[in-house]
């Protein structure tokens, strides 16, 4: 699914990224730790094309190159990043936003667009599963929601977009505890053969509820540990200085 | 006309010509010229010479030179007053007698003119240069006494209406381009709605410019009786040309007890193309009078077009408790400018105003909102609130806002806010990753920004505003 090799980026001259190495496969879940500043949110932005970084190294999703792909095109292909800060965009209508969006996702896949009708019951089914009030549909994207709503908003949209890779950036931070487990379910429950997960957390928490079949430390641009859930734990009691 | 198909994609799709024969009044503006447009409008004396005594202080006056947007100086006498299709001289009464040419014409433009294949629930009155070629829906109208034609026609049917209310908002001796309109001009639309009438369908009246080196002139008057309501839209569009051209339009509004008018512009003329060649210099004077009391006047406006824009449509309070409204969105982009935003004059007790501008400039263009909060010393408890909001995309644009408030009442309130942003890369890059093409977010963001607006138009016309916001800003990120 998402091969990346030899990963160098940097912004105004100053390197993040320094040789990051990492292999998922479809219907993998693998987590990110790392402390601030080590370069977890610039891989996410970078993974989903955002422009100002100097590039270099490999970086393929489905077998193919990202190099030359637009972020349109990445998310029309199934890259999916759900942010740690969800923009407001006042004055537009979430579930318009959605349907817009869904759309484009379609249109690009070769699958007909969905009317308003159609689209509606979708958007009902996906909130209902995620124990989510409806209303927060029919408001201004973003404008006024709480940092939980936010986030769930933010699951949402990846239930419904239904992408083959899906980034989540530090989507926990922030969240309470019930809030993390509608986020956590909504995870688990899309998960599948096919789809893979890269989870960037700064803490072991939301791993108690989403299962990594790996977990990756990144420390200053590269991985510098990995192994499975219990490199997590591990982690919680000796902290980031405990490794090396 | 070998732009035609070059420009169908691109940013300005109403830039072609129609390649049809004129008749036009001998160039320059003098005496002669004035006496010709009369005659040729076979108008009675007393309006010759009301255009006449418009002419007389037109000699007199200056043009206004305190806006922000500096222009060369327009030579008057290069210019044709009047240009009319060849087809027209004898007034073709009905839709089959119109030159096809202009169906066409129409149809290219998308304002069916065929009654059959109308746009639903909207009658039209389209104008070409200097005349009105074809109104719609007359006949259903008419049944409920509504007044819907021509002014020329107006002139000459309705003279008592036309003579008391022609200038009563804005005098002969207004402003120079004012004055030189109310000399010059040539078409525009009528409107009465009489007493207790509520206009069934939207109104609208469709301005094209077609002939080179000519200035368009209308004028546009709407009276609205006591406890009658009118929705009214005007549109309008030019071919692409090198040169400036003037469009120098007056409408007055006046509305009655109990009556309310709601006026609805999009505004589409050429704005020259990347380079700043080219484009319709937009001066126009747009004033409404709530002379009964309890009377509104609201306008919206969508202004994507022209080189140059400016104007202030503006509401005149007289009656208590009237209300005036103004919503407008500038969008500016290359090297359009705009110095646009209103005037709410408070006369009457507890008259209300409401004042929501969102401007948008992009490219090298300049947007200024301009706008006059005055509150009599009579003109108790009346309130005012207004909201300025400013967009910059890239930065080589400007936004300015210049609020001038006058109160001279110790018992109304006068609120003004204002906010400049630029256009947010977060915004972008989260519509990007939502799989939407730079051009699309820009277009669904900026149509944001502008909701509260876009909100106030016939839905008709909401549709195609929004794709017109999208589109003008084609090219403007990125």
């Amino acid at each position: 699914m998402l091969e990346i090799k030899n990963l160098n980026a940097s912004i105004n001259d100053k390197k993040i990224l320094k040789g990051l190495n990492i292999s998922i496969k479809p219907g993998e879940l693998h987590a990110i730790m790392g402390p601030n500043g080590s370069g977890k949110s610039t891989l996410a932005n970078v993974l989903s094309g955002k422009e100002g970084y100097k590039i270099s190294g490999e970086l393929k999703y489905q077998g193919e190159s990202l190099d030359e792909i637009s972020i349109d095109e990445r998310a029309q292909k199934g890259i999916f990043l759900a942010f740690q800060y969800p923009t407001e965009i006042p004055g537009v209508n979430t579930s318009n936003f959605l349907r817009t969006s869904l759309n484009k996702v379609r249109k690009a896949q070769g699958k007909k667009e969905l009317d308003a009708l159609s689209f509606l019951k979708i958007m009902k089914e996906k909130s209902n599963e995620l124990g989510m009030d409806e209303k927060m549909l029919s408001r201004q994207l973003n404008v006024g929601f709480s940092g939980g709503e936010k986030k769930k908003n933010e699951i949402l949209q990846m239930k419904i977009l239904d992408p083959n890779l899906v980034i989540l950036d530090e989507t926990d931070s922030g969240l309470d505890i019930d809030a993390l487990k509608i986020v956590a379910d909504g995870v688990n429950s899309s998960r599948n053969k096919e789809k893979s997960f890269l989870v960037i957390t700064h803490y072991q928490r939301l791993l108690n509820f989403i299962k990594p079949d790996f977990v990756h430390v990144l420390a200053d641009g590269k991985i510098v540990k990995s192994g499975t859930k219990e490199l997590a734990m591990e982690l919680e009691k000796t902290g980031y200085k405990g490794i090396n | 006309m070998k732009n035609q198909n070059t420009n169908y994609n691109q940013e300005y799709k109403y830039g072609f010509t129609t390649d049809i024969e004129n008749i036009k009044a001998p160039k320059g503006l003098s005496e002669k010229t004035i006496k010709f447009i009369s005659e040729i409008k076979k108008e009675p004396k007393w309006m010759l010479d009301w255009r006449l005594k418009a002419f007389n202080r037109l000699k007199v006056s200056k043009e206004p030179d305190w806006q922000k947007p500096k222009f060369p100086k327009i030579d008057y006498q290069a210019l044709y007053y009047y240009s009319a299709p060849k087809s027209m001289k004898d007034k073709p009464k009905s839709l089959d007698e119109v030159d096809p040419k202009l169906i066409e014409t129409y149809n290219k433009l998308g304002i069916p003119l065929n009654e059959q294949k109308k746009l639903s629930g909207v009658a039209v009155d389209a104008v070409f240069d200097s005349v009105s070629v074809a109104t719609t829906f007359k006949d259903e109208l008419t049944k409920k006494g509504i007044i819907f034609c021509p002014i020329s026609e107006a002139i000459q049917k309705h003279p008592d209406l036309v003579k008391k209310y022609l200038g009563s908002v804005i005098p002969i001796s207004d402003h120079y381009f004012a004055t030189l309109n109310s000399a010059v001009f040539t078409d525009g639309s009528f409107v009465y709605i009489p007493p207790n009438t509520r206009c069934p369908m939207e109104l609208s009246t469709y301005f094209r410019i077609n002939a080179s080196e000519t200035g368009q002139f209308e004028r546009t008057l709407i009276i609205a009786d006591k406890g009658s309501y009118v929705s009214y839209l005007e549109g309008c569009t030019a071919p692409m040309r090198d040169e400036n051209q003037l469009h120098a339009a007056n409408v007055e509004l006046i509305a009655l007890d109990d009556a309310e008018i709601k006026y609805s512009t999009v505004q589409n003329w050429y704005p020259g193309d990347k380079n700043g060649v080219g484009g319709i210099y937009n001066f126009v004077t747009k004033r409404g009078a709530c002379r009964g009391k309890n009377s509104k006047i609201s306008w919206t406006q969508v202004e994507t077009g022209s080189a140059i824009t400016w104007k202030y449509p503006s509401c005149i309070l007289q009656g208590d408790n009237s209300i005036g409204e103004f919503y407008s969105i500038a969008i500016t982009n290359n090297h359009q400018k705009a110095d646009t935003g209103t005037k709410m004059i408070h006369l009457g007790k507890n008259t209300k105003s409401k004042i929501i501008s969102k401007g948008i400039s992009a490219g090298k263009a300049d947007n200024t909102y301009r706008g006059l909060v005055d509150i009599g010393r009579n003109a108790s408890n009346s309130r005012n609130y207004t909201q300025c909001d400013s967009l910059l995309m890239g930065n080589k644009c400007g936004a300015h806002t210049v609020p001038y408030i006058k109160n001279k009442n110790s018992s109304s309130t006068v609120e003004h806010e204002a906010t400049t942003s630029k256009i947010n890369e977060d915004q972008l890059f989260y519509c990007n990753q939502r799989g939407l093409n730079q051009e699309e977010a820009v277009s669904l963001i900026v149509n944001g920004f502008c909701k509260e607006v876009l909100q106030q138009l016939p839905m008709e016309f909401a549709v195609e505003a929004q794709k017109l916001v999208g589109i003008s800003l084609e090219g403007s990120v990125g």
